[in-house]
């Protein structure tokens, strides 16, 4: 359970689900995934190495350059197919609920 | 968990069903549709151009905890009906994922309440499929510590 809590605290940031989300697609050098940001390349290899540490990043060598692929399977332990896309609206949902309860019309 | 957003998939279809029912007017619910500064707290995101009409536009941008940009979205508003409806298109730029079709439909249930039946079609039944596995793709703005600061804010 320890390591769940880790895996799930490796995808709430913001540029490594970013990144999970380009990874998915294809393998990509970690220049490649770097040229994608803003962000400085030591920013983005720091969170490449945290979603490889957590096995949701695997790594492959080809000729000199290392590429990256999603780890489908560990995206599966975290994730069942469906509830975490109906888990994202229904939370954004809870909140413009909240927010709109509070609302005073500006007028 | 609340189980108040239910999702509809069908096997071999393009499109996912979203709905939910709101303990708010419809006015409201539309209201958090409409008014920047409102969608910028629940969508956890910045609204960077919001014409909300028929053949208006929309630009988001989300960036990490430095101000990072880390994400823009855009699209196109096909159809808005105050209260009713708003139909437009979504799309993350500088990501191969294809542009997707919204159809969002707003619904009064009584004085009190009300419905959103959120219909999105994908390019193909492969691309709504690899949405669906991927949340983050679309939540890449959800962070649940966000999520806690502005509930406690609004207490």
């Amino acid at each position: 359970m320890e390591m769940r809590r880790d895996v799930f605290q490796a995808v709430a940031d913001p540029t490594r689900r970013a990144i999970i989300t380009l990874v998915a697609l294809h393998a990509m050098t970690p220049s490649a995934i770097a040229e994608k940001f803003d962000s400085s390349r030591q920013t983005i290899s720091k969170h490449i190495q945290i979603l490889t540490e957590c096995e949701i990043l695997g790594q492959q060598q080809n000729g000199r350059e290392i590429y990256y692929h999603l780890n489908a399977e560990k995206m599966k332990e975290i994730a069942d197919f469906i509830e975490p896309f109906r888990k994202l609206w229904d939370e954004r949902f809870n909140k413009l609920e909240a927010i709109m309860k509070k609302y005073k019309p500006k007028k | 968990m609340s189980l108040k957003t239910k999702l509809n998939v069908e096997d071999g279809k393009q499109e996912i069903l979203i709905t939910r029912e709101f303990d708010l007017p419809v006015e409201l619910l539309f209201q958090a549709y409409v008014e920047p500064e409102i969608i910028e707290e629940w969508m956890s995101t910045k609204v960077v151009k919001l014409e909300m009409k028929k053949h208006g536009g929309w630009q988001f941008e989300t960036a990490d905890k430095e101000g990072k940009v880390v994400l823009r979205m855009n699209g196109a508003i096909h159809d808005f009906i105050p209260n009713e409806r708003i139909i437009r298109t979504f799309e993350m730029e500088n990501t191969p994922y294809p542009v997707q079709l919204e159809f969002l439909e707003f619904e009064k249930l009584t004085e009190e309440t009300s419905k959103l039946n959120m219909l999105i079609v994908y390019r193909s039944v492969a691309d709504r499929d690899q949405m669906l596995k991927l949340p983050f793709a679309q939540g890449i703005n959800m962070a649940h510590n966000r999520l806690q600061e502005v509930v406690s804010k609004h207490k």
